[in-house]
């Protein structure tokens, strides 16, 4: 399908997940400047739920990696839906320290879901500790932003979003040839 | 006072909050945030502030005024605190707030509580600064349309 290659003229949509008002307005602000369209929410759960993952679905991963391998076409399919269901996140960009469910909690829980696995996760936290900045970049998290991020950090964002939007539009690519060739016999 | 006037004072009220160390670097990054699309960041972010703060500090007297005191949630809250005020460049409130995360982590009350009169002082000066400051540029606002 052709839609994925559309997709390059529209923004990236970037989910911001803090726990502060005053980091939320911050950081909506900044992402808004940078050209990004943002969803901020106030807790891990919420972002979750934003996603269309409830806490279950993201612990429920074995059952399903079970159905995903007996209807593989189906699902991949399926997943895409559910990104362009108006979802469409491009990026995480998340607070560490939050009641509740860390960042943490939530990159281990994105990178477990099979639909969400492969959108990049930043973390971002008010603390240097470098222990827990290497359990984050170890575990998945593309980068780590001390606070207050900055416009410069920021930036960085891009290169992990064009990295997604071409593995997009290899895999249109991809389905669009196969299509051809199967409608060629 | 004409418009040019009112500039001058203004730029020098700003140098002075810089200068006397009561902002730093991160205000000047959220001045860089604020274009005609969003004129009022900065007053609005700032307005965010207090009004979170007021509720934390209020949750702060309470933790510090019950017995024992629950030194783990006075850590949560001021590290919320901390991080907010960082987050606006409000340079000594923020380093007020490190001081007394260290007396909480000793379990300190006396410090404890001595520092976070400091940290209401600082609170308090600094919204009166930055209200004056951002009345001044109010004004000048209105003097350059006329």
């Amino acid at each position: 399908m052709g839609m994925a290659i559309d997709r390059d003229d529209t923004q990236f949509h970037v989910l911001a997940v803090d726990d502060s008002l005053i980091d939320r307005k911050l950081i909506e602000r900044l992402l808004k400047t940078s050209s990004f369209q943002v969803t901020a929410v106030d807790s891990g759960s919420k972002a979750l739920e934003f996603l269309g993952l409830n806490n279950n679905d993201a612990d429920d991963d074995e059952e399903d990696e079970q159905r995903d391998s007996n209807t593989e076409s189906v699902s991949s399919d399926e997943d895409q839906d559910h990104q362009d269901l108006g979802l469409g996140v491009n990026l995480i960009i998340t607070d560490y320290c939050m009641p509740g469910m860390t960042g943490y909690d939530l990159l281990k829980k994105i990178k477990k879901s099979s639909s969400f696995k492969d959108i990049p996760v930043v973390i971002m936290s008010s603390e240097n500790i470098p222990s827990r900045i290497n359990r984050c970049l170890e575990d998945g998290a593309e980068e780590f932003f001390l606070k207050p991020v900055q416009l410069s950090d920021v930036n960085k964002l891009r290169p992990h979003l064009m990295k997604g939007r071409s593995k997009d539009i290899d895999s249109s690519h991809k389905t669009t040839s196969t299509r051809l060739i199967t409608s060629g016999n | 006072m004409d418009g040019y006037g009112m500039q001058n004072q203004i730029a020098c009220i700003r140098r002075s909050l810089f200068d006397q160390g009561y902002l730093d670097e991160q205000f000047i990054q959220l001045e860089e945030l604020q274009d005609d699309a969003n004129p009022n960041f900065v007053q609005e972010i700032v307005t965010l502030f207090y009004t979170d703060s007021t509720r934390l500090i209020q949750n702060i007297e309470l933790t510090l005024n019950s017995r024992p005191i629950n030194f783990s949630k006075l850590d949560d809250y001021m590290h919320q605190f901390k991080g907010s005020s960082s987050s606006i460049g409000a340079k000594k409130v923020t380093s007020e707030c490190a001081v007394f995360r260290q007396y909480c982590a000793a379990g300190n009350a006396e410090a404890c509580i001595r520092n976070f009169q400091h940290i209401k002082q600082e609170h308090a000066i600094l919204r009166k600064k930055l209200e004056f400051y951002f009345q001044m540029m109010g004004q000048a606002a209105v003097a350059q349309t006329r």
